[in-house]
């Protein structure tokens, strides 16, 4: 009994670090442009996709062993992905942000462009699925009847890797400060001397960084690739987000985790069709009961 | 007598289109054009109603054509028709033509009702969250008919076809083009009287100040309700026919990209412009359509000129780039859409003549 | 029996107390002022009284009845009207239809009678229209009536947002700086209006103001808080001479 529900808490914690280090993409640009940028999720599919290339490219042309093309594929894939981030950011979302366009407009660009993202893919790879190559040879850990492989434990650590880097980032750094300050009150930081165009490319950077991170570690840990796949989890990552408290970093890696431990108790106990029904059935009561978040902080508008 | 000009026209149009389809000079894929055409125009139109005049965010309204579309599709196969899973007719299949109507107006009901889903959230929370609920909303309705097997689940759902065929057998007239016509009509009818009334108008008054119009005595919460049933409950009607068009209807129909098309609608024909919506449907169909033929001639024309390898072509997927592509850019140049929120009669005068209600 | 009654009314958001143990009767016909530094609470008095928030403690009565905890506007169908700091017109609509829109709460017909045009919806539609058309002419507006208020210039904006709130048929009327932003010409208008106002249509005013002309001119009553609670209560006469309000205000000698 015990050893199948630490085994369920270890592929929680490992199912939820994707959710997380997604989310942490979304609030950090919510934060910063008060924007959902609902291409988030397909730019993490993008991620998985770019680390396929690069891995299948290393595989071939180098005389690399495994581990060598997954070191090699780590930070090639975050700065590829970063720059996917970016382009959407310098393309789409800076020529309204400089029109001053109305937020809904932003929102609606954002929406648009994760379908361009995976109907593209789509369009120009073709409907076969993609099968990511194997790096590394899988170990298994044994503690009983609990199992555990070093993907999954490489897939937490990063996962909180990451959380300790960007909140660092964010209360320790200077820029990690404009970031912050942007989120208050964005009028008054290009007053204040603070490029805002620079900070905000650094938070998509960052974004999508991870995002592209965590492409990689579940094309890793689930070798098949496929367009959409951005779609789902991209939509449960930001429910995390929202659930977490959309805005605040500590909100989103809890919420990530939440949401993993929500569904797999929900497929330990129901078939799995009812994941998803169930997980955005949460999202609604939630935000129907608190609309901020767990963490999240109420907007008051002054009448 | 110009009093009566417009539905003096409506219903020449109405018995032009019916002869045509009966005298077979119209081909079926026209007519199937025109049958979508319809459609577009209901949905965008009641979209409209609650992202134009409201100026809410709502993303879902695939969900309630999917209520729409099962509810009175179950209704018209278990009553009239042999099924699997419901069994024989509950009632003589020649009976099927006076039901219509209201098998479809129940559909719409039902959808009315499940708007009522996303309304209550709608009175807290707006822009950005209403957005998420809705889409939310979306995949709630579409996962619960997935697990639903007693309708098919992810299979799909069919028999209205045979339903419409008992229908033509009893009176021979094309029943469904009848009844489109008739819906479409309507739609444009109600939803014109409603924002012309001092009732509807509160509804742009809370999209242009929610807190003034809670103060000058608009219920806003009730008029947020009425909106969004409304709206909904059009989106039914839009799916009762669309499934009984198909005659098969399946949860991936009423997904996101559904709604996405009805945002591209509404957003292309102007927030909060009658017009717009239904002229910005009009062209969306055939746009739609048209890149059936588009797409591979560019395909032909690419090869032609070497700019693509001889093992690729162009699918038909490229029609799903497209559509948001057209959005971004409408986003980017012309957010206001074709008409932005004004009507024809504000372009055309002279028009205002025509039609008593204004 | 006071129009409008307030008792002990605290509001605290959050830590915060905006509003701290004040009350005040207002009499049938009188014209008060609620003046007092910036910051002092006087908006969210009005705010407290319209609906939009619910005191944490004591209550407000109007005509009798506990109004604490309705809506606004089921407020405003008592008969309370209001007017906002910055002008809060819908700028798509016209000036009748801003008008026509404030009768939501006495339409006299259904969404059905609307969908189908029925005898009754046509007839309480020609109400609504002639007596917005009523409105606007006693103020002198009927001119401006089909165009839009950003067309207009600041001045007449305000007189438009004041012939709306008029029109619900208030018994009580709360007019949050009127004066704001108006140059010292509309400032005049606005005095003799507001005169006109309160005896023609007999209502009770209760304002916000800060410009002392406006306040000194028109109210017989003057209410003055600082932090949320009452520190003067008496004529104009007395206020200006009250070292408390001139402490608020100006601050006080030691340096």
């Amino acid at each position: 009994m015990l050893a199948s529900i630490l085994q369920n808490i270890i592929n929680a914690l490992q199912w939820g670090s994707f959710y997380s280090l997604i989310a942490l993409g979304y609030t950090l640009v919510y934060g910063v442009l008060l924007l959902i940028n609902f291409a988030h999720g397909d730019v993490f599919m993008v991620g998985a996709y770019i680390a396929f290339f690069v891995a299948t490219f290393l595989l071939s042309f180098s005389a690399l062993p495994g581990w060598g093309v997954l070191a090699l594929t780590i930070p090639l894939c975050m700065i590829l992905t970063a720059l996917v981030g970016v382009s959407l950011e310098r393309i789409a979302y800076r020529p309204l942000r400089r029109k001053g366009a109305h937020r809904l407009y932003v929102v609606i660009t954002a929406l648009m462009c994760g379908l361009v993202l995976e109907n593209g893919n789509l369009a120009l790879l073709g409907a076969s699925r993609k099968a990511f190559p194997e790096l590394i040879h899988k170990v298994v850990f044994t503690f009983g009847s609990v199992t555990m492989t070093n993907l999954k434990i490489a897939v937490i650590l990063s996962a909180f890797l990451t959380f300790f880097i960007l909140q660092f980032i964010v209360t320790k750094t200077k820029i990690g400060m404009a970031m912050r300050a942007i989120s208050y009150d964005k009028f008054a930081v290009p007053l204040m001397g603070i490029p805002i165009d620079t900070v905000i490319v650094f938070t998509f950077v960052l974004g999508s960084a991870f995002a592209g991170l965590a492409g990689l570690l579940f094309a890793l840990s689930y070798p098949i690739l496929d367009p959409y796949m951005g779609a789902m989890i991209g939509w449960k990552a930001f429910i995390a987000a929202v659930v977490g408290g959309i805005g605040d970093i500590r909100g989103a890696f809890l919420g990530g985790f939440l949401l993993g431990f929500v569904e797999i108790l929900v497929v330990a106990f129901f078939p799995s069709t009812y994941r998803d029904l169930i997980a955005f059935s949460i999202l609604l009561v939630i935000l129907c009961i608190k609309p901020t978040g767990l963490f999240g902080v109420a907007q008051t508008t002054k009448i | 007598m110009q009093k009566y000009s417009v539905p003096l026209l409506v219903t020449i149009l109405l018995i032009v289109l019916v002869a045509l389809s009966q005298s077979g000079a119209m081909d079926l894929y026209v007519q199937s054009i025109i049958l979508f055409m319809g459609i577009n125009i209901i949905l965008s139109s009641s979209l409209n109603l609650v992202n134009g005049y409201m100026g809410e965010f709502a993303c879902g309204h695939a969900a309630f054509m999917a209520v729409g579309a099962y509810v009175s599709s179950t209704l018209n196969v278990w009553l009239f028709a042999q099924d699997k899973f419901f069994g024989p007719p509950l009632l003589p299949p020649e009976l099927a033509l006076y039901f219509f109507p209201v098998v479809l107006l129940a559909g719409g009901i039902a959808a009315a009702f499940a708007g009522i889903l996303i309304a209550i959230p709608s009175f807290k929370t707006r822009g950005d969250y209403l957005a998420i609920i809705t889409i939310a909303a979306n995949y709630i309705v579409t996962s619960t008919i997935i697990n639903m097997d007693s309708i098919g689940g992810a299979r799909g759902f069919m028999g209205m076809k045979k339903v419409l065929f008992s229908m033509s057998d009893t009176i021979d007239l094309p029943w469904i083009l009848i009844w489109v016509v008739i819906s479409t009509v309507m739609t444009i009818w109600l939803i014109r009287r409603f924002v012309s009334s001092t009732y509807g108008k509160g509804i742009s008054a809370i999209s242009q100040d929610e807190v003034a119009a809670e103060i000058m005595s608009v219920n806003t919460n009730k008029m947020k309700l009425i909106a969004f049933m409304l709206s909904s409950g059009l989106a039914g009607i839009a799916g009762g026919l669309y499934a009984h068009i198909l005659g098969y209807i399946n949860p991936g129909s009423f997904g996101i990209l559904k709604s996405t098309e009805c945002l591209v609608m509404v957003y292309l024909g102007g927030m909060g412009s009658l017009s717009g919506s239904v002229i910005s449907a009009i062209l969306f169909t055939l746009l739609l359509e048209m890149l059936r033929f588009v797409i591979p001639w560019i395909d032909t024309i690419m090869h032609w000129s070497y700019l693509l390898p001889d093992s690729y072509h162009l699918s038909q997927v490229w029609k799903w780039v497209l559509i948001p592509l057209i959005l971004i850019l409408l986003m980017q140049f012309r957010p206001e859409g074709i008409m932005g929120n004004r009507e024809l009669s504000d372009i055309f005068p002279r028009l205002k003549k025509y039609y008593s209600f204004k | 029996m006071a129009l409008l009654e307030i008792k002990e009314l605290t509001q605290l958001f959050g830590g915060l107390c905006a509003v701290s143990d004040f009350s005040v009767a207002l009499e049938s016909g009188e014209l008060v002022g609620l003046i007092g530094p910036n910051g002092a609470g006087k908006t969210t008095m009005f705010n407290l009284v319209s609906g939009f928030y619910k005191p944490t403690q004591g209550s407000i009565t109007f005509k009798g009845h506990p109004i604490t905890g309705l809506k606004p506007h089921e407020i405003t169908a008592l008969g309370v009207a209001r007017t906002f700091q910055n002008i809060r017109l819908w700028n798509d609509m016209t000036v009748l239809e801003n008008i026509c829109v404030s009768q939501h709460y006495n339409m006299g017909y259904s969404i059905v009678d609307a969908l189908l045009r029925t005898k009754r919806y046509l007839k309480n539609e020609k109400r609504i229209y002639t007596e917005a058309m009523e409105i606007l002419e006693a103020l002198d507006l009927a001119r401006y009536a089909h165009e839009v208020p950003p067309n207009l210039p600041y001045g007449l904006q305000r007189k438009v947002e004041i012939a709306r709130a008029l029109s619900i048929k208030p018994s009580l009327l709360l007019l949050d700086e009127p004066a704001a932003g108006l140059n010292s010409a509309d400032v005049q208008d606005l005095i003799k209006l507001i005169q006109r106002i309160h005896k023609e249509f007999d209502i009770t005013i209760w304002m916000i103001e800060h410009q002392m002309t406006v306040v000194m001119t028109l109210c017989s009553r003057l209410k003055v808080i600082d932090f949320g609670s009452t520190i003067a209560d008496g004529t104009p006469d007395e206020i200006q001479n009250n070292p408390d309000v001139i402490k608020a205000y100006l601050g006080d000698d030691t340096i």
